[in-house]
C-alpha cells in the first residue's frame, strides 16, 4: 500500500507534463510529452530518497544570511531613463512595448 | 435582522467578501526607486528593476511598511512584527518578473473588526481578514492597435495594500458601507488618497449566494471594480443571476468575471481553476520583514483622530447629533472645516462652543455641502473660507441678520466671493429688530389689508402667514421675524 | 625577443606593472593573441578587443599615475552571466539573443573601478545550469587539458572543462587570459577549477553582490574568482566583494585585505575530515590524493580532527529541488516582451510557449518543469518546504562542525575531467559531478578548489576546503599551504592553434 503510495506521488505522465509545460509556458510537442515525463521520473525517483528524513520540528530555511530585511528611503532615485529600457525590446512602438493582442 | 432576497422559489441568503487594493502614498514604488507620479507618460517612470531585466534584485521601501502598519492600526487590526514576502508566479504581459510579490501565508497586518453605519440607523460589524503588501502590475492597453496590445510599466511595482475582508457582508448597502469605511480610514491615516476614477482604491468582489441557514454556496470573484456604485451594481447583478441559475437547478461555475459598466451586467473571464496555481513559495531575494513593537507604537502614536473617536467626541463634547456627525466625520477634511470653522465662530462671538455647534453643523451640512455638490467641488476646494463662514454664522448669531438674508448673503458670497460682512453693508441687509419701525409697518399692513383681517378675526388662522409675508416685503425681508411675530400677534388678535 | 607575459600569474604582473617592465597594453595584446590562437576551444563567446585595450590604456594611466590597486591593468575574462553594459550577455542562451544591457553588473563594475581589463565574455552552460559546458546554445567549451595514455600520448577527444563556468576555466588555464569571473551555485566554479588545474573559489553567500549577475538560483548564486594561484585568488575576491544596498541579500561587512590572510602558518588550525564524503565507488587515486594533503596539513603543524556532517548524502537531491524551484520563477521574465528572442504566436500565450520553447535548451527545460512541479499545488509541502527543512539540518551539521573544527577538507568532485559526450545522456550522472561541493552552497559558506595532484591518465585533480561563514581569511590561509604543499606546477600540453 505504502509502496503504490509513493509511486503515485512520485509519477508524473504524459498528462501532468503537458499541464506543467502549460504552466511554465513552454511548447512540447505530443511526441516529445511521453520521454519528457519519462526524464522527469528519473529525477523525481531521486528525488524521493529526501523523504526518509526526519524533519519533525524542523524549521525551512528562510534565508542563508542571518539578518533583517534591509530598508530603503522613500525617495524617487530611479526611472525616467524610457530609451534604454526600450532598446533591448523585441517589440516597441510609441514608447510602448508591444505584445500581440489580448483578447479578454 | 438578517436581510434576504426573494427568489421564485423561496428566500436566498447573499454573502459579499471583498478584496479591496488601494494603493499606497509614496514617493517610489514598494521594492524600486521609480515615482509612482499618477499620469506620467508611458515607460518613464520606469527603471531596470520595475521591467524585470536580467540580474535586478527588489529592495524594500520603508515608507511603504509604515503606511501598511498605519492602515493596519486605523483598523483596529493584528500588526504582525514578521512577515513574509512570496512570490506569486502566473504570466501576463503587464507582469514584467512572470511573477508578482506579494504576501501569502504571513501578512503584515492580521484580523480587525469594523463597524460600519446603515441608512436605517443601525450597525453592523464586519471583519477584515488580513492586510498584506504587493506590487500592482503594469498598464496594458487593447485599443490603441488592431493587433497589438501596448504595455506601459509606469505601474509596474507600485505598492498596493490588499485587504481582504470577512464574507461577513450580507448586502450592496453593507458592502457600500464598508468600502466607504476604508476608504475613510485610509484617507484619514494618510495611507491612501482613494482616487477610484484615477484608479488608487479598486476592489474584487466576491459573490456568493444561500438557502438560510445552508452551507456557503460557490462563489464567483468580479475584478477591478472601480466605483462604489458599480460595486453595488455587480452584487445586486451577480445575486439575481446566481439565484436565477440555482432555482432552474444549475451550478454555479466557480469563476473570475468582470463588470461592463455600460451594460451593468458581469461576464466570465477565465473558468479554468488549475489555470491559478500561483506556485507561491518565499521570495529568496528577501528576507523575512521584522520590525519591532516600538516601531508600530510610534506609527500609532502619529496617527490622527480617527473617525469613530471624532464622530464620538462630536456628540457628547458638542451636542451634535449622531446623523449630522456621521456626515462630518465621513471625510477628514470635513471634520476638520467644520472644526476650524467652529473655533473661529466661538473666537468671533465670544459665545460657548457647545452652544454654537449643532448651528455651525447645520449650516457647514445643508448650505455648504449643498453648494459644493452643484459645483462638484470638494471640501478642500471651498469657495467659502472659514474665516468667511464662520462671519456670516456670527452675523446671525448676534443678530444681525435673519436666517433667511443669511441664505442670500451666502449665494452673494458664492457668485461674488465676498466676505459676508462687506455684503450686508453694501447691500443694506441688517435685519430691523426695532420694534418700533416693526410696529409701524405692521399698523399699515393692518391698514391696507381691512378685509383680511375680518377674515383672519373670523377663523382663517392660516391667513397669519400673509401678513407675515407682507411685512417681510415692506420692509425688504430685513425685519427680524421674531420680532414680527411677537407684536403682529396681539394686532391681529385685538 | 619578447617575454611571453601570458604565463604570468596575477600578482607577479601586478609587482611587473607597478614597475613598468611591462605595460598593460602589451600585456593584454599577448592575451588577444592568445584568445586568437585558442578559439577552437570555444572559451570566448564574445572577444571585446577594441575594449580591452582603451581599458589597458586607462589601467596604464592608472598605474603611472600612482593610483594602481591590485587588479589594475589585469586582464580577465567575465563569465556571461554577468551583465556588462553594452556588450553581450546572454547566459549563453537563445533567449536572451542580442540582448545588451543598459547596466553594468556590480561585481564587474567594482574589477573596472580597479582598473582590470576586461578580454571578453565567456562561455558557461546555459543559465549555469550544468556541470560540463556541454549545455550551451554557443557550443560546448573544450577543456584544454587533455589525457595522456601510459605512454605518455595525448588523447585525441575532447574532454569537458566542468561546468557551469568552463569557458571561463578554459581561458585561464591555456593561459588566454590572467584570470576570470565564474559563479557558482552548486559547485560551477570549484568542479570546473578542479578540472583544469586552477584555483577556484566561492565566497559566503551574501560577499559579493548579486546585482546585475543574471538569476539562476537566487539563494545559492554568488560570483567568485578563477586564478591560477591562491594569492591571485585574494587579490580578485577583495577586488569582487562589497555591499550592495541594491542587493537586499548583501552583507554589509568591511571587506579586507584577504592577501594578508596568506601568512603560510596555520599552526594549530584544526582542520575536520567529513566521513560522511567518502562515498562508495570514490576512485582510488582521489582518496589517495585526500590522504595525502591530510598529511600534508598535518606536517605543516595543524590538527586533523575526524567530523561527521549526517545529512551529507541528501545534500544534492535537496538542491535539485531548490535550485530548480528558485530558476523556473527567475526564468520566468523571459517572455519575449521585454528583451531577447522573440517567437510570434497566435496570440500571447503562444508567443510566449513558442519563444521559451525555441529559446531555452533542454537542460534548462527539464529544470524549469522540475521546478514549476515541485512548486506546485499539492507538492509544495512534499518537496519544496521539505528541501527548505533538510537544508536547515545540512547547515546545522557544519554549525555543529564549526564549533570543533575551523576548515574542512574534502574532494572536489568525484573524478577527473571526462569526455564529451560520456555524461550527457544521463542527468542524474551529470548531477552527480557536484556532489562535494552542493553541500556548502546549501549552507552559504565559503569553499575553494585547490589543484592538487593528477590523476593516473594525467588528468588535474583539485582538493576542496570549506570555510566559516565570513571567514575567507582563514579558508585562503589553509588553501595557501595547502597550494604550496601539493606543488602542483602542471600545464596542459597544447594541441590547439599555432604551436609557438
Amino acid at each position: 500500500m505504502e509502496e503504490q503510495e509513493r509511486a503515485e506521488k512520485m509519477s508524473v505522465d504524459k498528462k501532468i507534463v503537458a499541464k506543467i509545460a502549460d504552466l511554465a509556458r513552454i511548447n512540447v510537442p505530443e511526441e516529445q510529452l511521453e520521454p519528457l515525463a519519462g526524464e522527469l521520473n528519473n529525477i523525481l525517483d531521486w528525488i524521493e530518497q529526501l523523504s526518509e528524513v526526519n524533519t519533525d520540528g524542523v524549521a525551512p530555511m528562510t534565508s542563508v544570511v542571518a539578518f533583517t530585511l534591509p530598508f530603503r528611503a522613500d525617495k524617487v532615485t530611479d526611472g525616467g531613463y524610457r530609451d534604454e529600457i526600450l532598446a533591448n525590446a523585441p517589440s516597441a512602438d510609441h514608447g510602448f512595448f508591444a505584445v500581440p493582442k489580448v483578447i479578454e | 435582522m438578517t436581510k434576504y432576497v426573494k427568489g421564485a422559489t423561496g428566500d436566498w441568503e447573499v454573502v459579499i467578501g471583498l478584496e479591496i487594493h488601494a494603493q499606497v502614498l509614496s514617493e517610489s514604488k514598494l521594492f524600486s526607486g521609480s515615482s509612482t507620479k499618477y499620469g506620467a507618460e508611458p515607460n518613464t517612470q520606469v527603471s531596470f528593476v520595475c521591467s524585470a531585466m536580467p540580474g535586478m534584485l527588489p529592495v524594500i521601501n520603508e515608507e511603504c511598511i509604515r503606511q501598511a502598519v498605519r492602515t493596519g492600526l486605523a483598523m483596529g487590526c493584528k500588526i504582525n512584527l514578521r512577515s513574509v514576502f512570496d512570490r506569486k508566479n502566473y504570466f501576463y504581459a503587464d507582469l514584467p518578473q512572470g511573477y508578482q510579490i506579494s504576501q501569502f501565508k504571513d501578512p503584515i497586518v492580521g484580523e480587525g473588526e469594523l463597524v460600519v453605519d446603515l441608512e436605517d440607523g443601525s450597525t453592523k460589524t464586519i471583519g477584515v481578514e488580513r492586510l498584506h503588501l504587493e506590487q500592482d502590475a503594469g498598464k496594458s492597453m487593447h485599443d490603441q492597435h488592431p493587433t497589438q496590445t501596448y504595455i506601459d510599466l509606469n505601474r509596474s511595482g507600485v505598492a498596493l495594500m490588499e485587504i481582504v475582508s470577512m464574507p461577513d457582508m450580507r448586502s450592496a448597502e453593507e458592502a457600500g458601507a464598508y468600502f466607504r469605511k476604508i476608504r475613510s480610514l485610509v484617507r484619514y491615516a494618510g495611507t491612501c488618497d482613494g482616487n477610484m476614477d484615477q484608479g488608487s482604491m479598486r476592489a474584487d468582489v466576491n459573490v456568493s449566494v444561500r438557502r438560510p441557514g445552508a452551507e456557503l454556496g460557490t462563489r464567483t470573484e468580479t475584478k477591478n471594480v472601480n466605483s462604489i456604485r458599480y460595486m453595488m451594481q455587480v452584487i445586486d447583478f451577480e445575486t439575481r443571476r446566481q439565484i436565477d441559475i440555482l432555482e432552474d437547478g444549475g451550478v454555479i461555475a466557480q469563476e473570475t468575471r468582470q463588470f461592463d459598466p455600460a451594460s451593468g451586467t458581469t461576464s466570465s473571464l477565465r473558468s479554468k481553476e488549475e489555470a491559478h496555481d500561483y506556485r507561491y513559495f518565499p521570495d529568496p531575494d528577501l528576507l523575512p520583514l521584522t520590525f519591532a513593537q516600538e516601531f508600530v507604537d510610534d506609527l500609532a502614536k502619529s496617527l490622527p483622530e480617527l473617525p469613530d473617536a471624532k464622530k464620538e467626541r462630536l456628540i457628547t463634547e458638542l451636542g451634535i447629533s449622531a446623523y449630522n456627525a456621521g456626515v462630518l466625520v465621513a471625510e477628514k477634511e470635513s471634520a476638520d472645516y467644520f472644526e476650524d470653522l467652529l473655533e473661529a465662530l466661538t473666537h468671533k462671538t465670544g459665545n460657548d462652543k457647545k452652544s454654537l455647534a449643532s448651528q455651525a453643523a447645520n449650516w457647514v451640512i445643508g448650505d455648504l455641502f449643498g453648494a459644493l455638490k452643484k459645483a462638484s467641488k470638494s471640501v478642500t476646494e471651498s469657495p467659502v473660507s472659514i474665516k468667511d463662514g464662520a462671519e456670516l454664522l456670527s452675523l446671525q448669531v448676534d443678530g444681525t441678520i435673519s436666517g433667511r438674508i443669511a441664505k442670500d448673503v451666502f449665494e452673494i458670497m458664492l457668485e461674488t466671493g465676498q466676505n459676508p460682512e462687506k455684503i450686508v453693508e453694501e447691500k443694506g441687509l441688517k435685519q430691523v429688530s426695532d420694534s418700533g419701525a416693526i410696529e409701524a409697518i405692521i399698523d399699515q399692513v393692518i391698514a391696507d389689508n381691512a378685509d383680511k383681517v375680518v377674515q383672519y378675526r373670523g377663523g382663517k388662522d392660516k391667513l397669519f402667514g400673509f401678513f407675515v409675508g407682507q411685512v417681510m416685503k415692506l420692509t425688504g425681508g430685513k425685519a427680524n421675524p421674531q420680532v414680527v411675530n411677537d407684536l403682529l400677534r396681539p394686532k391681529l388678535d385685538a | 625577443m619578447t617575454q611571453d607575459l601570458t604565463k604570468l600569474t596575477l600578482a607577479a604582473a601586478r609587482d611587473g606593472l607597478t614597475k613598468g617592465d611591462f605595460t598593460s597594453r602589451e600585456l593584454t595584446q599577448q592575451y588577444l593573441s592568445a584568445m586568437e590562437n585558442g578559439r577552437e576551444m570555444n572559451s570566448f563567446i564574445v572577444e571585446t578587443a577594441d575594449i580591452a585595450l582603451h581599458m589597458a590604456d586607462k589601467a596604464d594611466e592608472m598605474i603611472a599615475a600612482g593610483n594602481a590597486t591590485g587588479m589594475t591593468g589585469i586582464p580577465i575574462a567575465v563569465k556571461d552571466l554577468f551583465c556588462t553594459k553594452d556588450v553581450h550577455s546572454c547566459a549563453a542562451s537563445h533567449i536572451l539573443n542580442g540582448f545588451k544591457p543598459k547596466y553594468e553588473s556590480t561585481v564587474t563594475a567594482n574589477l573596472w573601478h580597479d582598473g582590470a581589463v576586461m578580454l571578453g565574455k565567456t562561455n558557461m552552460d546555459e543559465f549555469a545550469m550544468g556541470s560540463s559546458n556541454e549545455t550551451s546554445f554557443y557550443g560546448p567549451v573544450k577543456n584544454p587539458w587533455r589525457a595522456l595514455d601510459d605512454k605518455g600520448v595525448l588523447d585525441t577527444k575532447d574532454y569537458v572543462p566542468g561546468g557551469s563556468s568552463g569557458g571561463s576555466v578554459a581561458a585561464v588555464a591555456a593561459d588566454m587570459a590572467m584570470a576570470a569571473t565564474g559563479t557558482d551555485t552548486g559547485g560551477s566554479i570549484r568542479q570546473p577549477a578542479a578540472f583544469t588545474g586552477l584555483v577556484g573559489m566561492k565566497p559566503t553567500y551574501g560577499r559579493c553582490s548579486r546585482w546585475g549577475m543574471i538569476a539562476f538560483a537566487s539563494s545559492l548564486d554568488q560570483a567568485g574568482p578563477i586564478t591560477k594561484t591562491v594569492r591571485d585568488a585574494a587579490i580578485m575576491m577583495e577586488s569582487m566583494a562589497s555591499y550592495d544596498v541594491k542587493d537586499s541579500t548583501s552583507v554589509e561587512r568591511i571587506v579586507p585585505n584577504y592577501e594578508h590572510a596568506l601568512t603560510g602558518d596555520i599552526r594549530g588550525m584544526k582542520i575536520g575530515i567529513p566521513k560522511e564524503y567518502r562515498m562508495d565507488g570514490m576512485p582510488m587515486e582521489i582518496e589517495k590524493l585526500w590522504q595525502d594533503a591530510i598529511g600534508w596539513m598535518k606536517a605543516a603543524g595543524a590538527e586533523i580532527i575526524d567530523i561527521s556532517l549526517p545529512h551529507t548524502k541528501y545534500a544534492l537531491p535537496t538542491y535539485y529541488i531548490v535550485a530548480p524551484a528558485e530558476a523556473s520563477s527567475n526564468l520566468a521574465r523571459y517572455d519575449g516582451v521585454k528583451y531577447g528572442l522573440r517567437v510570434e504566436g497566435d496570440s500571447l500565450d503562444g508567443m510566449y510557449k513558442n519563444t521559451r520553447a525555441e529559446g531555452f535548451g533542454d537542460e534548462v527545460k527539464r529544470r524549469i518543469l522540475i521546478g514549476t512541479y515541485v512548486l506546485s499545488a499539492g507538492y509544495y509541502d512534499a518537496y519544496y518546504l521539505k528541501a527548505q527543512k533538510i537544508r536547515t539540518l545540512i547547515a546545522q551539521d557544519f554549525a555543529k562542525a564549526y564549533a570543533q573544527v575551523d576548515v574542512i577538507l574534502t574532494p572536489t568532485a568525484p573524478s577527473a575531467a571526462f569526455a564529451m559526450g560520456e555524461k550527457s545522456d544521463d542527468p542524474i550522472a551529470m548531477y552527480l559531478n557536484d556532489i562535494f561541493t552542493v553541500p556548502a552552497s546549501l549552507a552559504g559558506l565559503p569553499a575553494i578548489s585547490v589543484p592538487a595532484g593528477l590523476s593516473k591518465n594525467a588528468m588535474p585533480l583539485g582538493l576542496h576546503l570549506i570555510g566559516r561563514a565570513f571567514d575567507e581569511e582563514t579558508l585562503l590561509r589553509a588553501a595557501h599551504v595547502l597550494e604550496h604543499a601539493a606543488g602542483f606546477t602542471a600545464k596542459p600540453k597544447v594541441w590547439w592553434g599555432e604551436k609557438s
